[in-house]
């Protein structure tokens, strides 16, 4: 069980805290400015939060006493002669964060963040500096990557395998999932499966839109994936894909979380497709599976069920044993503690939530 | 001595802002000037490739500079730099 929230927004970061059954908003950070990811590095019990200023860049924050104070640290940089794909003439710079992933448990020092336009940095000093990890970057492939929602393409999922910490799987939204098992020296694209309907060929080898994609702990072999063209899941590590959405909603979404201890139960927020972006008939519901996805359940007690637009984004749903929590581009935050059967919003009126963490 | 006075809002991140007095040929010149005083100020006002920041603009003497790649644009010895956040960005 956890008692506190880490929210953040379009607006800022807010500090959730449970007393009895009730939440409440124990303290805010960074009031006014965008944080595009928060998260805890259970390692050490650091805070990271990425800010995406609208006039000043991108910013890196970290707290070691659970938010009391913050340090800003220099946020990643691409190398001078970086530049952008398609033209090869535009400069490449840090023009967003999508997230921040600690490294392995025998990596104590290790930090990979994932950035638009499609750079992963690497730090081996728990976040003082960070270094373009240039193996990814120079793939040739990347020129079959480019941007979705955003202007370019963004590392937005970073799994680092607990049993190897050499072992490292990433999403790039749009590019494809790509495995390395020689700690980042080399790349091999897993899209095998994927379907991207916008593309000329959509079963290319890149170019697929993985929007979010984790891990089972207890399995790590299992990867899930929330797409842009549906929902897949793999049990062989991302070699082979296998499509698990239904013709009834479990299609298009952003968010996902997986079971701790169960390999075959995981959790969607679905919505109407690409085009629409909005709940289907505007009624919001998780799409839970107990069965590695051969059947779904849509859970709606204590969540709208009409006139609702709800969306929740890719690192805003988040589980904790039986709790779960997700928040939504309409400002709010519904909460479960059985595993998704009952929901209730427990705060509204937020700003855009773009992340959700227990800690 | 040129003029350097940085918008108000950067203030909140850097408390002991003041406006600077400075010698410099350029505006790259007086950001550096300007980082060595208040470390890190210079990546709030241009991203890691040297460019301004799209939502921060900077003028000299009353005229929005005109390089906002390298930031070449000359400053004389009596000019008056003022960088300011866009109304856009926000």
């Amino acid at each position: 069980m956890s008692n506190k929230l880490l929210i953040g927004t379009r607006k800022g970061l807010l500090i959730l805290e449970k007393n009895g059954t009730e939440w409440a908003v124990q303290s805010e950070h960074f009031e006014g400015i965008p944080v595009s990811h928060a998260t805890l590095d259970k390692r050490n019990n650091t805070l990271w939060v990425a800010l995406d200023h609208g006039h000043w860049g991108c910013k890196l924050h970290r707290s070691q006493d659970g938010g009391a104070t913050w340090e800003e640290v220099e946020a990643p940089k691409y190398p001078e002669g970086a530049t952008r794909p398609p033209d090869e003439a535009t400069p490449a710079h840090t023009s967003y964060i999508w997230i921040v992933q600690p490294g392995g448990d025998d990596q104590p020092n290790r930090l990979y963040v994932g950035t638009e336009p499609g750079g992963l940095f690497q730090s081996d000093d728990n976040g003082d500096s960070f270094q373009l990890v240039e193996s990814l970057w120079n793939q040739p492939s990347r020129d079959n990557w480019f941007g979705g929602g955003r202007d370019y393409a963004g590392v937005c999922s970073i799994i680092v395998d607990p049993r190897n910490s050499e072992h490292i799987t990433i999403g790039i939204s749009v590019g494809g999932v790509y495995e390395s098992c020689d700690g980042g020296k080399t790349w091999d694209a897993r899209n095998k499966g994927l379907f991207a309907d916008y593309l000329p060929d959509p079963y290319a080898e890149f170019g697929h839109d993985p929007h979010y994609i984790l891990a089972s702990p207890s399995n790590p072999d299992v990867l899930w994936q929330q797409n842009h063209c549906g929902v897949f899941r793999s049990v062989d590590g991302g070699h082979n894909w296998q499509d698990i959405g239904t013709d009834d909603g479990i299609y298009f979404g952003f968010a996902l979380a997986v079971d701790e201890t169960d390999e075959n139960m995981a959790w969607l927020v679905p919505a109407i497709s690409a085009e629409f972006r909005i709940p289907i008939e505007r009624a919001l519901f998780v799409g839970r599976t107990e069965d590695g996805g051969k059947t779904w359940q849509q859970l709606r007690n204590g969540l709208p069920q009409k006139n609702a637009y709800d969306i929740a984004f890719r690192h805003a749903l988040h589980v904790n044993g039986n709790q779960l929590a997700f928040g939504t581009t309409a400002g709010n935050i519904y909460f479960s503690d059985d595993s998704g059967d009952n929901w209730q919003c427990i705060t509204q009126n937020l700003a855009v939530v773009y992340s959700v963490k227990f800690f | 001595m040129a003029h350097l006075k940085f918008t108000p809002h950067l203030k909140r991140f850097f408390p002991d802002l003041t406006t600077l007095d400075i010698e410099a040929n350029t505006v790259a010149d007086a950001i550096a000037i300007a980082n060595n005083h208040w470390d890190g100020i210079a990546d709030y006002v241009i991203d890691e490739q040297g460019a301004l920041r799209k939502h921060v603009n900077i003028y000299v003497d009353g005229e929005l500079i005109y390089d906002k790649e390298t930031l070449t644009d000359k400053i004389s010895a009596d000019s008056r730099i003022f960088i300011m956040q866009a109304l856009s960005g926000g």
